[in-house]
């Protein structure tokens, strides 16, 4: 009797309390910065594609709703000939952004992503890349890497020597 | 067998090898770098360290490297004693020191010996801030690229390409930390054996150039176990598709054909697979001579429509499987079915065949190719016409130094040891041939002689063996070399269209009369030689047969065959424009397919199943890599259902290719081996097929989903044991079913020593293939008779020239492979070039009768007296016949084609010009 009385006053409290229910969409609730949500790819600070198609996202992906292919710049340089995911297997897990060597994949606080069509829930490369940098700002993997670039001789990477003369004895 | 002991595990070891080894044949992780199995050992890298202790009251023993330490009786070794495992994670640190940020944009990534070897020894962190060292890349043509910053300084790639394989423009320079591994100045690499590079660079700074063009990780490959089909060697492959597309081929091990390299053409010619000129629908000619694409059952009732109750003649293929070729004989009856040879080219096959079956001696495998301690060149330039031959050749040179080895007590995997014990001495080879050939190097005696010439030289050295006293003192020498050797080796082969040189090497061979003898020869293609047996009863008809009778035909079946480049024009245009009905199956466009009335659209190689004979007789299975792309077909299929729609007696009852192949089997004695090439339909590995795919293929909810989003089913293989799915096992199935080689920790090729059942020996399945043809007792029965040709006044003999690059019919519709062939050419000697005042890349006019083809100047060292080469198999020289006698004309029309450019000369030149589209000439 006790037990049941006191079930009833513990509900009743409830009356009483601020409701914690959202009016979504009129209010929007707080997502950090982190949470894992649409997936995009970045831009390197200079405004090229951070994207080297280096595969590794798709390797990760534990649905496998990544695919692409790599293609060549004219100076050598690697990126996406086309990036596809596939947002209606996605379960927005970030492997894909932790896998990621570049920071070019990038999972944003944002998961309104409903269709009518699940044909619309395929998305290129067109659709998910942004003009922007991302979580990373200063990051430009072309930078790092020991490949040369248009803009960049070989040797002129981050912690480079200059290229070695084979045919000196003095170097 | 020794005992030794390893981390206090007793192991049985082979008396000779070194630890390394039987660490490794242990299932040992001990990590590697410039060892490898077919080179030896050179402790270069200090990366297999282990730690030997002197007895068992030793505790802290001594570092020594596994690869350089000879096992003995008792001997007690640590992999995982603290100082070994330190050792090994410094050497990886010190070696990564200036390895640069690339693995994401490297086409070793994925299937990275040093990846793998950086992972196992568990270094992670770099300790080193100061500046990496860097290198610019050299262009090596457009088959290798050059990343050199990545290089770890092993040197596997010099003591492959120099050591091994001949070459003599890749090495290296400089010293200390400023190592360089590179040509001396920006070119193409010379070798034919250069893509090999890619595979035993254990980084990234040789990769294959044509595979990065399209790239795809190794985990995203599908693969399955397939045969080159460049040339008759039967080369074992792997190739890797994506995307619908063949992307790269492989090298697939087999210890008793091409072991672990492959040659040039095999690697990069399997470009035209992706190429605009293959047919993906049937088509049926409009009145204005263009096809209309039909559905496949439209063409069959067509084809069934032209046939019923007619007459119908059929040719066949020596580029196509044996299946399709046995159903296709079938279908139309023995009288009415032409093997597709040219009628020249069915007579030396037809012979060396014959011979094949009768002769004493051994029709060598390449590894006992590479046993051979003396070697006869009868015509042939091997590196050319079977290219992987003579790569094992090169090896077989090195007897004389394995031999001086033992004697010192050297084991022979002590390489840099044993090279610089024998200094240059070889074991004999004499090579007798018209012009140079790519072996002159290592040979030890070079004659040039005309065709005719070949035959009697070989016919004296015969005569020599038997006991007859020769005014030939090159013959007498070489018949001592001979007969001297306990392994002698006589190679000859029908690319110099000559009877005589295959009859006269037959008759050394059978001179010889030891058990020990090896006779092998050169056969033009894939399934030159099956055709060859699957004709071999004489009830086939021939091409000139058949166009005698082309009139009376109705319609034409012709398989996979452009038989342009089998016959004079005249010929063919008569076999298929005198309103016969020609029904082609053919996988891209050719000249004898716009001449057809109906075509099929055939599947490649990559998209079907089959049997192929090697020249050496060993029938090997090849499997679909990818189901075909649109409405292709394999052409046993377009046949079968063919031979079903026509109600044919014996070929409407069989279902599926495993029936096929009973059927081929039982059809003659010869093939009764085809049932054993590889396991039926039916096997199972624990309950599974074989997957085609790495348990890490990715993008498969998104690879197809830019056309639906709705998943589509896997293809089903039905026909073979093998599946197109990741599900599965990879592990210790027959040696005809190993798709890829991946094992736990070993993403690199090298993870191979995972699947051989010991280092450098069979596969844990077996060695794949089944050798149709064996040696008897009776002794072939040679015609000695060698024909003298008579010159006139400024008549030349024309010598057909192979080439790997060019001369081979598909291979040459890839890119880079048609760019390496060049432009046609027509070979003289200097004193000629001297008299006709040309020089290289001048033009010169060859007139063979009627013909006249201008043809580019290449001149050559060595040239026999009145012979001028040319490049057989161009589309330049199409019309001209081996062995006719030509005249020769400058050609004052020649344009010389512009300086070759390099990539760097390209780039500076398009700057100054300003970047417009300039081409290079």
């Amino acid at each position: 009797m006790l037990s049941e009385l006191r079930t009833m006053w513990e509900v009743l409290k409830h009356t009483f309390t601020k409701a914690e229910t959202v009016q979504y969409p009129e209010e929007m609730p707080y997502l950090s910065p982190r949470y894992r949500g649409r997936i995009v790819l970045t831009r390197d600070p200079d405004g090229e594609e951070r994207c080297v198609a280096c595969n590794l996202c798709a390797a990760v992906c534990p649905v496998d709703c990544i695919a692409l292919q790599k293609d060549t710049r004219e100076d050598g340089t690697w990126y996406p000939e086309f990036f596809r995911i596939n947002f209606s297997r996605c379960i927005m897990c970030g492997m894909c952004e932790e896998a990621c060597p570049t920071y070019a994949i990038q999972l944003t606080p944002d998961f309104e992503m409903c269709e009518y069509d699940r044909q619309n829930m395929v998305y290129e490369k067109e659709h998910l890349l942004i003009n922007g940098v991302g979580k990373y700002p200063d990051y430009n993997f072309y930078r790092v890497s020991g490949m040369k670039t248009a803009t960049k001789d070989k040797g002129e990477a981050l912690n480079e020597a200059r290229p070695i003369d084979t045919k000196s004895l003095l170097s | 067998m020794p005992m030794i002991y390893v981390d206090g595990q007793e192991i049985v070891v082979k008396q000779g090898e070194n630890i390394l080894e039987a660490c490794l044949n242990a299932g040992l992780d001990l990590p590697y770098f410039c060892w490898h199995p077919a080179m030896g050992s050179i402790g270069s890298c200090r990366q297999c360290a282990l730690v030997q202790y002197q007895n068992e009251e030793d505790t802290r023993g001594r570092i020594v490297m596994g690869c350089m330490t000879p096992v003995s009786e008792g001997a007690r070794f640590s992999l995982k004693a603290e100082n070994a495992t330190q050792f090994r994670k410094a050497v990886v640190e010190s070696l990564m020191l200036n390895h640069p940020h690339d693995c994401p944009v490297c086409a070793e990534g994925g299937e990275c010996h040093l990846q793998d070897m950086t992972v196992m020894v568990g270094h992670r962190d770099r300790r080193y801030t100061g500046k990496k060292n860097t290198y610019r890349n050299q262009y090596l043509g457009p088959l290798i690229e050059h990343e050199m910053n990545r290089c770890i300084a092993c040197y596997r790639c010099e003591r492959y390409y120099r050591d091994y394989a001949g070459g003599k423009d890749l090495g290296a320079q400089a010293s200390h930390d400023h190592l360089y591994f590179g040509r001396h100045e920006e070119g193409v690499l010379e070798s034919e054996f250069s893509g090999n590079l890619v595979e035993v660079c254990p980084t990234g700074v040789f990769t294959d150039k044509p595979f990065l063009k399209q790239y795809s990780r190794k985990w995203d490959l599908q693969s399955a176990p397939s045969i080159c089909q460049g040339c008759a060697v039967g080369c074992n492959i792997a190739p890797g598709e994506r995307y619908g597309k063949v992307k790269r081929v492989h090298n697939r091990y087999n210890d008793e054909v091409n072991g672990y390299f492959l040659c040039d053409r095999g690697r990069f010619g399997s470009g035209y697979l992706n190429s605009d000129l293959r047919l993906d629908y049937a088509g049926i000619k409009n009145p204005d001579g263009s096809f209309f694409a039909v559905h496949q059952q439209q063409a069959l009732d067509t084809a069934v429509e032209w046939m019923a109750g007619k007459k119908v003649a059929a040719i066949g293929s020596p580029r196509a499987s044996l299946e399709a070729n046995y159903l296709l004989r079938e279908v139309v009856g023995s009288k009415n079915f032409a093997p597709g040879f040219s009628d020249q080219e069915a007579d030396l096959i037809g012979s060396i065949v014959n011979i094949l079956q009768t002769t004493k001696s051994i029709n060598p495998s390449i590894k006992q190719i590479e046993t051979a301690d003396a070697v006869l060149i009868l015509g042939e330039d091997v590196t050319n016409t079977a290219p992987r031959v003579a790569l094992a050749l090169r090896q077989s040179v090195r007897n004389k130094a394995f031999e001086l080895a033992e004697q010192m007590g050297l084991p022979p995997w002590q390489d840099a040891a044993i090279r610089n014990l024998a200094q240059d001495q070889r074991s004999p080879m004499t090579v007798v041939s018209a012009m140079d050939t790519r072996l002159d190097d290592v040979a030890s005696t070079c004659v040039s002689l005309a065709p005719d010439d070949i035959a009697a030289f070989g016919h004296a050295v015969a005569a020599a063996l038997a006991g007859e006293t020769t005014d030939n003192t090159e013959a007498d020498a070489a018949a001592q070399m001979l007969k001297a050797a306990k392994n002698p080796l006589i190679v000859s082969g029908s690319s110099m269209a000559h009877q005589g040189i295959i009859n006269s090497a037959a008759a050394v061979a059978d001179a010889l009369n030891q058990a020990t003898t090896m006779l092998s020869f050169c056969v033009p293609e894939c399934n030159s030689l099956g055709l060859a047996l699957m004709v071999a009863d004489g009830s086939s008809s021939s091409l000139k047969a058949l166009a005698k009778r082309a009139a009376k035909l109705d319609a034409l079946i012709v398989l996979e065959n452009d038989l342009y480049r089998r016959g004079d024009k005249e010929l063919i245009d008569q076999l298929l424009a005198s309103g016969t009905k020609v029904i082609t199956l053919d996988m891209y466009e050719n000249d004898t397919l716009d001449q057809s009335d109906l075509v099929m659209a055939a599947a490649s190689y990559a998209e079907s199943q089959g049997t192929l004979v090697s020249s050496e007789g060993r029938a090997q299975r090849f499997y679909p890599v990818h189901s075909p792309a649109a409405e292709r077909l394999p052409s046993w299929q377009w046949l079968l259902r063919l031979a079903k729609i026509t109600g044919h007696k014996k070929l409407a009852k069989l279902e599926n290719f495993d029936q096929i192949v009973v059927a081929c089997a039982k059809s003659s004695p010869l093939f009764a081996g085809l049932v054993d090439v590889a396991p039926l339909n039916n096997f199972r590995d624990r309950g599974s097929k074989i997957p085609r795919q790495t348990h890490r293929y990715s993008g498969r909810t998104a690879m197809n989903s830019d056309v639906s989003v709705h998943e589509p089913q896997q293809p089903k293989d039905h026909e073979s044991p093998l599946s197109y799915s990741m599900e599965g096992l990879n592990r210790d199935q027959p040696a005809s079913l190993i798709p890829f080689v991946w094992a736990p920790g070993w993403n690199s090729n090298q993870s191979l020593q995972k699947f051989q059942s010991e280092v450098d020996g069979p596969l844990k399945g077996g060695s794949s293939g089944v050798r149709l043809i064996s040696s008897s007792q009776t002794g072939a029965e040679i015609s000695p008779q060698v024909g003298k040709i008579i010159l006139k006044p400024h008549q030349w003999h024309l010598v057909p020239m192979e080439q790997i690059h060019g001369s081979d019919e598909l291979s040459s519709h890839t890119d880079e492979i048609a760019e390496l062939a060049g432009r046609g050419f027509v070979a003289i000697g200097r004193k000629v070039a001297e008299k006709l005042a040309v020089t290289e890349g001048d033009g010169l006019l060859v007139k063979q009768g009627e013909i006249e083809c201008s043809l580019e100047v290449r001149i050559l060292s060595r040239v026999a007296k009145n012979c001028i080469g040319y490049s057989a198999g161009y589309s330049e020289t199409q019309g001209l016949t081996a062995g006719s006698l030509v005249g020769l004309e400058v050609d004052k029309a020649w344009r010389r084609s512009g300086p070759e450019m390099i990539a760097s000369d390209k780039a500076a030149f398009e700057q100054v010009i300003g970047g417009g589209g300039a081409s290079n000439v």
